[in-house]
């Protein structure tokens, strides 16, 4: 199959644009106040996306490794950022916790995808593959991140008397958090299973729908997908556990002891 | 013979805000050997429960050491301290399940080893507080705050401690609860000359009954008692 697609002109585009009238006069006739909100939001979806358009051209032409790996770096930073503030509960030190997590599972991932699967592009660098790839990977695992990180906060926060308990009765600092750590992974990975269980039924990916509107052979499409799916889950895995195993580092020190007086709600 | 070393001593403890200067336990002495019932008493906010989460290790201190049988505790050595020198909440701590769910907690635990729940000393200390061998069976969402404290209690007296450390585990219990919460404690200290108690309460009567000798404290430090 021919890789053809449609090209959009501002016109067409603002047509969707228009689509946004219906969201403002739900909110008139209900009196949600969300008008202002809605108003910030498409605007901001125009602009963030027209202006990561452009640098995504520049960076496609220029093709440096160096700016290749500046612009991972400011994604990855700011997935890292969005993370810590999704949380409920924080401490002194989450969003290096957050950002080292997120760092190193993500690139993990992405650098795997990139020597083996992928290994046919070349330079392996190129953005038109690294960025994309990392920025699905990176969407994915900051609500991992996000997930494991409130969990285990609210865990730990509403089992306080228990975890102390066990830590009165001799238990090392490993079997009092055991069960907040446990619960705060299973919360953070759950997404991305459920999202595994209903991909291609309930709905297609965007990104295998970009793929067909552009004139992807639907199974290639799929294979793509497919790829995807199992990257984005480990990078959540590994991101998850190891924000909470950071996290748990951080809440109980050597000595056995629960800091919980770092914890502090928003 | 040289005499054997308190079983746990303060040397100039103290404890911050976290995060902040103004101290809330400040050149803390103390000291407890076997067969003594220490009550440390002091008004709402004198610093009572900090100290003894302080000298349980639950806490972090800031200044001093806590030493016991005249060593330091090392951080491999917590856990083995702390199954020694037991500290209840004055809340209890209940997990979901049965009583005895609740009571095998502890044999979970890697400090324990191989020992297994021994449910013939269980039911014994049941008996001593008015229950029967029924009550392992019932589930801790309907235990009364009395009951949760005697699970409390059993949960760490089967673990034979040397040093029992309560804050205030009366404090919210019924007069016929505390009476029976208070004669547990003493019964068992005085089963074992080498076991000791350090009890927070802020009632006189209290700490006339349970307590030999008295700590009292004000605004974290050590003010002069005629028991001491």
């Amino acid at each position: 199959m021919k890789a053809t697609y449609v090209e959009l002109s501002n016109y067409e585009v603002a047509f969707a644009a228009a689509l946004i009238i219906i969201n403002g006069l739900i909110s008139l006739s209900l009196r949600l106040g969300l008008e202002r909100m809605l108003f910030i939001g498409a605007l901001r979806t125009i602009v963030q996306l027209v202006l990561v358009g452009f640098v995504l051209k520049w960076v496609f032409a220029v093709q440096q490794w160096y700016i290749v790996a500046a612009v991972m770096l400011v994604m990855t930073a700011i997935a890292a950022i969005a993370a810590v503030r999704r949380t409920g509960l924080v401490y002194p030190g989450v969003y290096l916790d957050s950002m080292l997590s997120i760092c190193a599972s993500c690139w993990i991932v992405s650098a795997f995808a990139l020597l083996t699967v992928m290994r046919q592009v070349t330079p392996w660098y190129d953005p038109q593959y690294a960025i994309p790839l990392l920025g699905m990977i990176l969407g994915n695992t900051l609500n991992g991140i996000a997930l494991g990180l409130n969990q285990l906060g609210e865990e730990l926060s509403s089992r306080r008397d228990r975890v102390e308990t066990l830590l009165s009765l001799g238990a090392t600092r490993w079997e009092a958090g055991r069960e907040p750590v446990r619960q705060a992974i299973r919360t953070g990975m759950i997404p991305i299973i459920n999202s595994m269980m209903v991909v291609g039924i309930v709905s297609l990916p965007g990104m295998m729908t970009g793929q067909l509107i552009a004139g992807v052979d639907p199974g290639q499409a799929v294979k793509y997908q497919i790829v995807i799916m199992f990257l984005i889950a480990s990078g959540t895995a590994m991101g998850t556990v190891g924000v909470v195993l950071l996290s748990f580092r951080r809440l109980f020190n050597p000595r056995h002891q629960f800091c919980y007086a770092k914890l502090q709600r928003r | 013979m040289p005499s054997a070393p308190p079983l746990l001593q303060a040397r100039s403890l103290g404890r911050r805000v976290p995060g902040a200067q103004r101290w809330l336990l400040k050149d803390i002495n103390l000291q407890i050997t076997g067969g003594e019932r220490l009550a440390i008493i002091g008004r709402t906010g004198s610093g009572k429960s900090v100290l003894l989460r302080a000298l349980s290790g639950l806490d972090p201190i800031d200044a001093g050491e806590i030493l016991w049988r005249g060593n330091t505790i090392s951080n491999a050595d917590v856990p083995n301290f702390r199954r020694q020198a037991i500290y209840l909440r004055q809340r209890p701590a209940i997990f979901e399940g049965t009583v005895e769910t609740n009571l095998r907690i502890a044999y979970s635990l890697r400090i324990r080893g191989n020992e297994d729940f021994q449910k013939r000393r269980v039911i014994d200390l049941l008996t001593q507080a008015g229950r029967d061998e029924n009550f392992l069976d019932k589930s801790a969402a309907e235990l009364s705050g009395g009951e949760a404290q005697i699970t409390a209690l059993i949960r760490a007296l089967q673990c034979d401690p040397t040093l029992l450390m309560l804050d205030e585990p009366t404090a919210s219990l019924d007069p016929d609860s505390a009476t029976a919460v208070e004669q547990m404690v003493i019964d068992w200290q005085q089963a074992d000359n080498s076991r000791a108690v350090i009890w927070v309460s802020h009632d006189p009567a209290q700490v006339q009954r349970v307590a030999t000798r008295e700590f009292a404290l004000d605004h974290g430090t050590r003010k002069e008692s005629h028991r001491a």
